[in-house]
């Protein structure tokens, strides 16, 4: 207990989408083999001790595979370590004394449902425009039977490690889902189970993307330097060069 | 066509129009700059040059044309890219490590392409007005050595230089990047090629003030 480290939180409280948020400062003297997210359960139970409203954040798996925990934390997503989701950042990377900002992901697609948790919902909705390959149902094939070379097997891999976590928003100076949209794209566009609706699923991602207010991508790459997975940015570069060759190549001249 | 027009408004299509009237642009400085250099002849050569174009007036119309076209697309698009993406991300954090994962030039484009779009302005008003009025009977060495030697006017020249350069070390590799031409072998040598254009083009466009504020016919 000796060792323990004493911090100073700014944390942004909200109580409803609607309601204006403030910043409200807290003590709190914690193991530094504590992660973010214990910090802020011995928080929220000290708040609760003392009849206080809780913390509100978001949190599940706790070993970086799910991507549902996410906050701001001194301005970087996940907090200041590179490729870990905030449950993995232990508290031994602070310093005694220091002042800590917490603030939830910020982007007009992802409006706030209560002080830290947001509504990553316009993710899922990408996802229902194209992000999945239609199978028919019955016995699955021999899967000799769809040679895939080990490097390309290894690149669909990278993209497919994308969690959805929506750090990639939430860093963007645009609030772009580039980083987000192209993973999903690249991921099943390099592979042969992807290729039947490799068009209109370029086409009606992008599009749903736009429509549900996600900005522009300008190529600062802070998504990538700020995503817990590591997904590069030439995800993206792929999802263009998808997107171009779907709308000169598709039939489709609806939209 | 309903098709091409939702293209060219979706978020990639307004990125691509950017990229492409980017290369455009890029090109077209290279050839501006060369042109440029002749200053360094004296006033024969450049003179010389700038009848040389003369002669091929017609065809120098239906570029200038054709550039105006590509720099209204790219300035236009790019301050609407700019506003809706504002619009993305209405709030901004209290604290905000940006520099820890982005470079200050990828941040700045609108700010630097504002700059250039003003001394975009006052370079025609200044050089292309007064020489295509003139009936071409204008001595352009004069004019363009003239405005040179003014202090005012040629730091103004020298800090839009640099911030053109600026603007071209981000937009160089970002306009590959939008093309959908990043390669894990290729990329990095893309960047140090736009970094070393840039320079170059910073360099080359400035240093022409610089000569005649201090060194010519010293």
């Amino acid at each position: 207990m000796n060792n323990n480290l004493n911090l100073k939180l700014k944390v942004w409280r909200q109580s409803n989408p609607k309601a204006v948020g403030a910043f409200v400062d807290y003590n709190v003297s914690v193991s530094p083999d504590a992660s973010f997210l214990e910090m802020l359960d011995e928080l929220n139970n000290e708040l609760e001790k003392n009849n206080q409203e809780p913390v509100v954040f978001e949190s599940d798996c706790r070993e970086g595979i799910c991507g549902t925990c996410g906050m701001v934390i001194n301005g970087e997503p996940h907090g200041p370590l590179r490729k870990i989701a905030t449950c993995q950042l232990h508290m031994r990377n602070f310093k005694d004394g220091q002042t800590i900002w917490v603030e939830p992901f910020r982007a007009k697609a992802f409006p706030i449902i209560k002080d830290l948790a947001v509504d990553r919902s316009a993710f899922d909705k990408i996802i229902q425009a194209g992000g999945y390959i239609s199978v028919n149902t019955g016995s699955a094939q021999d899967a000799n039977a769809l040679p895939i070379s080990k490097d390309i097997a290894s690149d669909a891999f990278d993209s497919a490690a994308c969690i959805g976590c929506g750090a990639c928003v939430a860093t963007c100076k645009n609030g772009s889902a580039m980083l987000f949209v192209s993973a999903k794209v690249t991921q099943f566009a390099l592979l042969p189970q992807g290729q039947p609706e490799r068009q209109q699923r370029a086409e009606a991602m992008v599009a749903k993307m736009d429509e549900l207010g996600f900005g522009s991508c300008s190529n600062t790459y802070a998504c990538e330097a700020e995503c817990p997975k590591g997904i590069s940015v030439r995800n993206i570069a792929k999802l263009n060069h998808e997107y171009l060759s779907a709308k000169c190549k598709s039939t489709n001249v609806e939209a | 066509m309903s098709w091409f027009w939702q293209f060219t408004n979706s978020s990639i299509g307004k990125k691509l129009t950017m990229a492409f009237t980017g290369i455009l642009l890029i090109i077209f400085l290279i050839i501006h700059l060369a042109g440029n250099l002749s200053l360094y002849g004296g006033e024969k050569a450049f003179n010389s040059y700038a009848g040389t174009l003369e002669i091929v007036k017609p065809l120098i119309r239906i570029i200038e044309i054709l550039l105006a076209l590509i720099f209204i697309l790219h300035i236009f698009n790019g301050i609407r890219v700019w506003w809706e993406n504002k619009k993305s991300k209405p709030i901004d954090y209290a604290i905000n490590a940006k520099s820890k994962n982005s470079t200050l030039f990828s941040r700045t484009m609108i700010h630097t392409g504002v700059v250039v779009f003003i001394f975009l302005i006052i370079h025609l008003v200044t050089f292309w007005y007064p020489y295509n009025a003139g009936g071409g009977e204008l001595n352009l060495y004069q004019l363009v050595s003239g405005r040179f030697s003014d202090p005012i006017y040629g730091w103004f020249y020298i800090v839009a230089m640099l911030l053109l350069g600026f603007h071209l070390n981000h937009g160089f590799q970002s306009a590959f990047q939008t093309m959908g031409w990043n390669h894990k072998k290729y990329f990095s040598l893309i960047q140090l090629i736009g970094t070393i254009y840039a320079t170059l083009i910073a360099i080359g466009f400035a240093s022409l003030p610089i000569y005649f504020l201090y060194f010519h016919g010293r």
